[in-house]
């Protein structure tokens, strides 16, 4: 390493690289803003201005701080980079509770429409899409990018790649995030569910991920163990699919460099089935994937127990990844697209079932020998409890698959008990498991308070029961509410009864939100507490954190 | 070497984990997505299905914008309640033209693929200022300020442009008028009108926001919820020939 | 480095894989074997439905299934099924004549069943739910009608609409006297007041009726009647009997005056089917305000 010998600090290529790029953005972005063709996007190009200006200052003040070498390792043990962890980990808790807040919101609109209050920001239309943004990707992503850099650094024993570049990951995704955020606020969305960001916020981000992908592909090869972890295949796995479907479905042409409007290059029937390829492996790659990641990290080291089924790992990991890829068309079921396309959606849904719940066996009978740490530890009961509603929503959705089956449910809100109980069921007990773990760890500090954590959990989990229930009943009753004939043979109800019918559900599920949007808000009081308490983890303490 | 120790290949090589990865998932999305290209079938042979036109194209712009779809499907499903509600099931020639698709998921409110004509303007403008007013049941918010705000259509020749990069038969004789075709079609009795529905055919021309004085975001969101679902004459459709 | 170590776990007695990362260690349980069955059959299962259903696509078509089940085929079974469900009385429906309908009370239920949710999914967004009219929307229970309640004028207005761009449909606008300078704002005040006071409204002070009056007779009469009391051939509607449609006050009049009037009401013809259309008809003829 040639300025180790002459121990003279230069700046690295990644340096000065990055720093002329975010030069070249600021410029660019002034320009942009200066001829945007609406003020929206005006405001963006601003934000994109001050963002890469204030990277080329951070970039800058780094180098002069910084030590001349960053060493790998400390006294032989890997010398890891948890300031990105750190930051993606707060990152987690402030968006999901911008997200849960969110979700309450447009459940009082639909219960209560004056809600909206004429104002175009805050109409439910619009805040849809911010809250399935700010919970999936603000929040889900955050915990995923926290957990899988800590992960894939303990698991291989070996610092991140790169040095700017983890920063980058970081601070940019949630860079990605404001932009698509504020963007779904003033209007500027390609409607497409779960790739709502217009196509300059999809460029950034294809640039960021790809950085993800090389840090994370880079620290693994950096490893220092002969085998790769499990959680690092599903990491993995999600990393690689999630940037190949993000290519397929934004692939966009806008109608100027200085116009936030883009039109994607598929079109009807070809373009609904692109979108819910995407769609639907979002759930299986962002939702599912991941999160198996994350499963498989931090049950086992919770419990202190050995992973249940190393073979097992194998065939539901492969089978899993293969066969959620062709699941897709379950969403368009009796629609124009194809009958043979149907069938295929539905069978592979079918044949998913198995491998879904081999990631579930997995992650429960992991605890076997140890069943009774359930009654104390609340963290690891949040956890196995997710993993539970995770066999569950991957009973119902297979189920939901079913031509017939489908024939009720879509378009209606047992989709969307079905959605919660995947998300707040097991994305979110499993991040909120994740983060009760990973901050105390990441602080060394002791959790402030573990009768808290158990609020926290019977709290949230009546929330969750209250909200599936109404949208199973609301769901089931809508659909069968709009195929009801009577005996003469003749439709039942109109559809603003039906629209009628749905009222105390939506107040119900509103409840349940807010019950589960004060779980959160406990978390966050705890995880605050705990951060900044005096006390480091005392060496008991240390006996759930991994040993360094 | 057993069957579970072959797999240490993918464990201890993390380039041929990645290759691993990609082969396996790129099957089904092949299978499933290419053949809907090249089958013939998979877009009905129908007479009527148009491009939008510029007010239309705008008006379907800002129906995206605002997000109408989570709210409302445009795609009857072959079933009978729905054939009976909503009329004939949706075709995929109907939304050939659609950059992006608007089927939707969700049905808080009714679906709206055939909603075109089913109204008058007049009603579009009073339920759009506030649906609780015509009809007291409703969920649907207040968009009040559609109607007042001016339609900015001052690019929208670029639009038809990339769409006809896209390869929606947009010509450019279209692209030149594009401005034009917008003034023409939200105007009372424009003597345009007739030449704006040479080059697209079945279109209403007239002010749609109740205000001749201005052409506002509602003139176009109305316009375009107006020709939903009216372009292809099921009369002469035939049902058999596009079973697939 | 954690070397190799195949040790066996204490409290389940399954061995290990041997490898560790970070203290986790991977037991190596063999796959359970419900869930691998539970995996062949829903394998076998697919395999099956893919030879009964339309399943993999090929160069020029797609695999048909053997019994050539299509989705598009199956809703138009279930159509014919439910005609079968509606029975014979759909076909008299079908045939009858409207005054038939109203003489058969077993076939006027049935219509009558028919139009209940067409009418709600339909007209009333417009006319109210129980087809009381709205501001510009006229009510349909009153015996008050525009273009007539027999029902045959009944079925004209719901088939061919009222200026909906239908040729057969009710046309005729109330001109905008004030837009088209017919009329000083003035004459509009002053028409507008006798027209209040028709149907004895109060009206301004100082109002000049008179002028109204001259106003009216020159320029109203030739389609409200001298007597204001409306034409149906015109769907001009009777101004001396307190129910109005777009409303009483003096600055809806005014309004009217000046820019005129013309509700549309949506042609059902080519929307509905025939006996939709007819079951409506009987609907609105029932609702109260039907006329023989
Ligand atoms: C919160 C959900 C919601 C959103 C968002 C929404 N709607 Fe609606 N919409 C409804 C409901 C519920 C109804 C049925 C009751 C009624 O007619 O108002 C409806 C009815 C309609 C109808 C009448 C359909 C018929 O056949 O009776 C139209 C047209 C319509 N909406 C257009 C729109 C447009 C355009 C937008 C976006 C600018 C929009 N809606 C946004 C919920 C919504
Ligand atoms: C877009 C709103 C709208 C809808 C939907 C609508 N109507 Fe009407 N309807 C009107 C208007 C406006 C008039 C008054 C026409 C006029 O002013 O001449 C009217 C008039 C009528 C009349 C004549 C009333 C009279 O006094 O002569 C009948 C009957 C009628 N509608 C029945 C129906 C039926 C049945 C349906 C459903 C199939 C329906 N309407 C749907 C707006 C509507
Ligand atoms: C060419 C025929 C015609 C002439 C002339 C005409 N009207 Fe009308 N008037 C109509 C029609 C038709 C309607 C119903 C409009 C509709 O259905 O929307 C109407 C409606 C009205 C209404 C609304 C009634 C209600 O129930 O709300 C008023 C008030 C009225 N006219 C007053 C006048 C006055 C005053 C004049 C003369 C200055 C006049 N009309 C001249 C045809 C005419
Ligand atoms: C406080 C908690 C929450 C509340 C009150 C809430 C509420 C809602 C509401 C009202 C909708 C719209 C439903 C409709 O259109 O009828 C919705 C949609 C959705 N939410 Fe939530 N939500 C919450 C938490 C979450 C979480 C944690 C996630 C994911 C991790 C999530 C993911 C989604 C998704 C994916 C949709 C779209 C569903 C679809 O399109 O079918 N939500 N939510
Ligand atoms: C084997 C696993 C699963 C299968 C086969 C499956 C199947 C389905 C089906 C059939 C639908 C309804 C589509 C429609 O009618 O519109 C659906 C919707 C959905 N599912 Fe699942 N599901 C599975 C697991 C999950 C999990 C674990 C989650 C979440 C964490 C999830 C999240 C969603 C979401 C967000 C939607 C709504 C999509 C939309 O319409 O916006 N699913 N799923
Ligand atoms: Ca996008
Ligand atoms: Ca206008
Ligand atoms: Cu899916």
């Amino acid at each position: 390493m040639a300025n180790l010998l002459t121990a003279r600090k230069t700046m690295t290529i990644g340096e000065g690289g990055s720093a002329l790029a975010f030069v070249g953005l600021a410029l660019l972005s002034i320009v942009v803003a200066a001829k945007a063709y609406t003020p929206e996007f005006a405001f963006h190009a601003y934000l994109f201005t001050a963002a890469s200006t204030a990277a080329v200052f951070a970039i800058i003040n780094r180098y002069y701080e910084r030590p001349i070498e960053t060493p790998l390792t400390v006294d032989g043990k890997p010398n890891y980079n948890m300031g990105p962890v750190k930051f993606a980990s707060v990152a987690a808790v402030f968006w999901g509770i911008a997200g849960f807040t969110v979700g309450l919101y447009i459940a009082l609109e639909l219960a209560f429409p004056f809600l909206n209050l004429d104002l175009p920001w805050i109409t439910f239309g619009r805040l849809r899409p911010l809250h399935t943004s700010a919970v999936i990707f603000a929040f889900g992503g955050n915990v995923l990018i926290a957990t899988s850099l800590y992960v894939v650094q303990r698991t291989c024993r070996a610092r991140l790649v790169g040095e700017i570049a983890p920063w980058f990951v970081v601070l940019g995704y949630n860079f990605f995030i404001v932009i698509a955020g504020t963007g779904y606020l003033l209007g500027i969305t390609q409607s497409k569910e779960y790739a709502e960001p217009e196509w300059y916020s999809d460029l950034f981000l294809t640039v960021v991920w790809v950085v993800y992908f090389l840090v994370y592909l880079g620290t693994i090869m950096r490893r220092t163990e002969p085998h790769i972890y499990v959680a690092n295949w599903f990491y993995l796995a999600f990393i690689v699919t999630i940037a190949v479907l993000h290519l397929g479905n934004n692939a966009s042409v806008p109608v100027s460099l200085f116009s936030p409007k883009s039109y994607i290059v598929w079109s009807g029937v070809q373009d609904a089935m692109v979108q819910w390829w995407y769609g639907h492996n979002a759930v299986g790659f962002f939702l599912t994937a991941g999160f198996l990641g994350i499963m498989y990290y931090f049950i086992p080291k919770r419990a202190d127990r050995p992973v249940y089924s190393y073979r097992l790992s194998i065939i539901h990991f492969w089978s899993l990844i293969f066969l959620y890829i062709w699941a897709g068309p379950h969403h368009l079921h009796y629609t124009a697209l194809p009958d043979w396309a149907q069938t295929l959606g539905m069978t592979f849904s079918i044949m998913l079932w198995m491998p879904s719940w081999g990631g579930m066996i997995n992650g429960i009978m992991t605890l076997s020998g140890a069943w009774d740490k359930l009654r104390t530890d609340p963290v690891l009961r949040m956890m196995v409890v997710s993993v539970a509603f995770y066999g569950m929503s991957t009973f119902e959705g297979p189920m939901m698959s079913v031509k017939i089956v489908n024939s009720l449910s879509h378009y209606t809100d047992w989709t969307i008990g079905h959605v919660h109980s995947g998300a707040l069921g097991w994305v979110g007990y499993i991040s909120f498991g994740a983060l009760y773990c990973l901050i105390p760890w990441l602080w060394n500090r002791p959790l402030y308070s573990l009768k808290l954590v158990n609020w926290h959990f019977w709290i949230s989990t009546i929330g969750i029961v209250l909200y599936i229930s109404a949208m199973w009943v609301s769901g089931i009753l809508q659909g069968l509410m709009w195929r009801a004939y009577t005996s003469l043979g003749f439709l039942e109800y109109s559809f603003v009864e039906t629209v009628e019918a749905m009222h105390p559900f939506y107040v119900i599920r509103a409840l349940g939100g807010l019950l589960f949007l004060a779980g959160a808000l406990l978390m966050a009081f705890n995880l605050w507490k705990t951060v900044n308490s005096a006390v480091s983890a005392a060496p008991a303490g240390l006996r759930l954190a991994p040993a360094e | 070497m057993s069957f579970w120790s072959r797999h240490a290949i993918f464990e201890k090589n993390s380039i041929v984990l990645v290759i691993g990865i990609l082969i396996v998932i790129a099957i089904g999305g092949l299978v499933e997505i290419v053949p809907l290209f090249y089958l013939k079938n998979t877009i009905e042979k129908v007479d009527g299905v148009r491009p939008y036109t510029p007010l239309e194209l705008a008006g379907r712009n800002i129906y995206v914008r605002e997000g109408c779809y989570l709210c409302h499907s445009q795609m009857i499903r072959p079933l009978r309640d729905e054939v009976e509600r909503y009329g004939h099931y949706s075709l995929a020639a109907e939304s050939m033209y659609d950059k992006p698709f608007q089927w939707g998921s969700k049905r808080t409110g009714p679906d709206l693929a055939r909603v075109g004509g089913k109204y008058s303007d007049d009603w579009h403008r009073d339920h759009l200022k506030n649906p609780r007013l015509v009809v007291p049941g409703s969920v649907m918010p207040d968009y009040s300020w559609l109607a007042d705000t001016d339609l900015d259509f001052a690019h929208i020749a670029q639009d038809l442009k990339v769409q006809a990069l896209l390869g929606v038969p947009y010509t450019p004789d279209m692209v030149a008028k594009a401005d034009a075709d917008v003034v023409a079609q939200a105007t009372n009795d424009s003597p345009e009108a007739a030449d704006l529905i040479k080059r697209y055919p079945k279109t209403n021309a007239r002010d749609f926001d109740g205000n001749p004085t201005r052409i506002t975001e509602a003139d176009a969101l109305i316009a375009y919820l107006q020709m939903l679902g009216t372009q292809v004459d099921f009369k002469l459709y035939d049902d058999k020939a596009n079973i697939r | 480095m954690a070397e190799e170590r195949k040790e066996i776990d204490a409290l389940t007695g399954t061995p290990t894989t041997g490898h560790e990362w970070d203290g986790l260690r991977e037991l190596n349980t063999p796959l359970p074997r419900w869930w691998l069955w539970l995996f062949y059959i829903t394998i076998v299962w697919s395999i099956g439905y893919w030879i009964v259903y339309p399943a993999w696509p090929l160069l020029t078509n797609s695999t048909q299934g053997v019994f050539g089940w299509h989705t598009r085929s199956a809703v138009v079974a279930d159509l014919d099924e439910l005609k079968r469900q509606r029975g014979p009385m759909m076909d008299k429906l079908a045939t009858a004549s409207l005054a038939e309908i109203a003489a058969d009370p077993q076939l006027l239920d049935f219509a009558r069943a028919q139009g209940r949710v067409a009418f709600a999914d339909n007209c009333a967004p417009c006319h109210g739910a129980g087809g009381g009219g709205a501001k510009g929307y006229p009510n349909l229970n009153d015996d008050d009608w525009l273009w007539g309640g027999k029902l045959a004028e009944i079925e004209q207005t719901v088939r061919h609409g009222a200026r909906a761009g239908d040729d057969k449909g009710r046309q005729g606008n109330m001109p905008a006297f004030g837009r088209d300078n017919v009329l000083k704002a003035n004459e509009i005040s002053a028409v507008a007041d006798y027209v209040r006071s028709l149907s004895g409204l109060s009206t301004e002070p100082g109002v000049d009726l008179a002028l109204g009056k001259k106003v009216f007779a020159d320029n109203c009469a030739v389609c409200h009647g001298p007597q204001g009391k409306g034409n149906r051939e015109l769907g001009s509607p009777n101004l001396t009997d307190r129910i109005w449609f777009y409303g009483p006050d003096k600055a809806t009049i005014m309004q009217g005056i000046q820019n005129g009037r013309g509700g549309v009401m949506p042609a059902w013809g080519g929307r509905l089917s025939e006996s939709t259309i007819k079951a409506l008809t009987v609907y609105v003829h029932t609702l109260g305000g039907g006329e023989k």
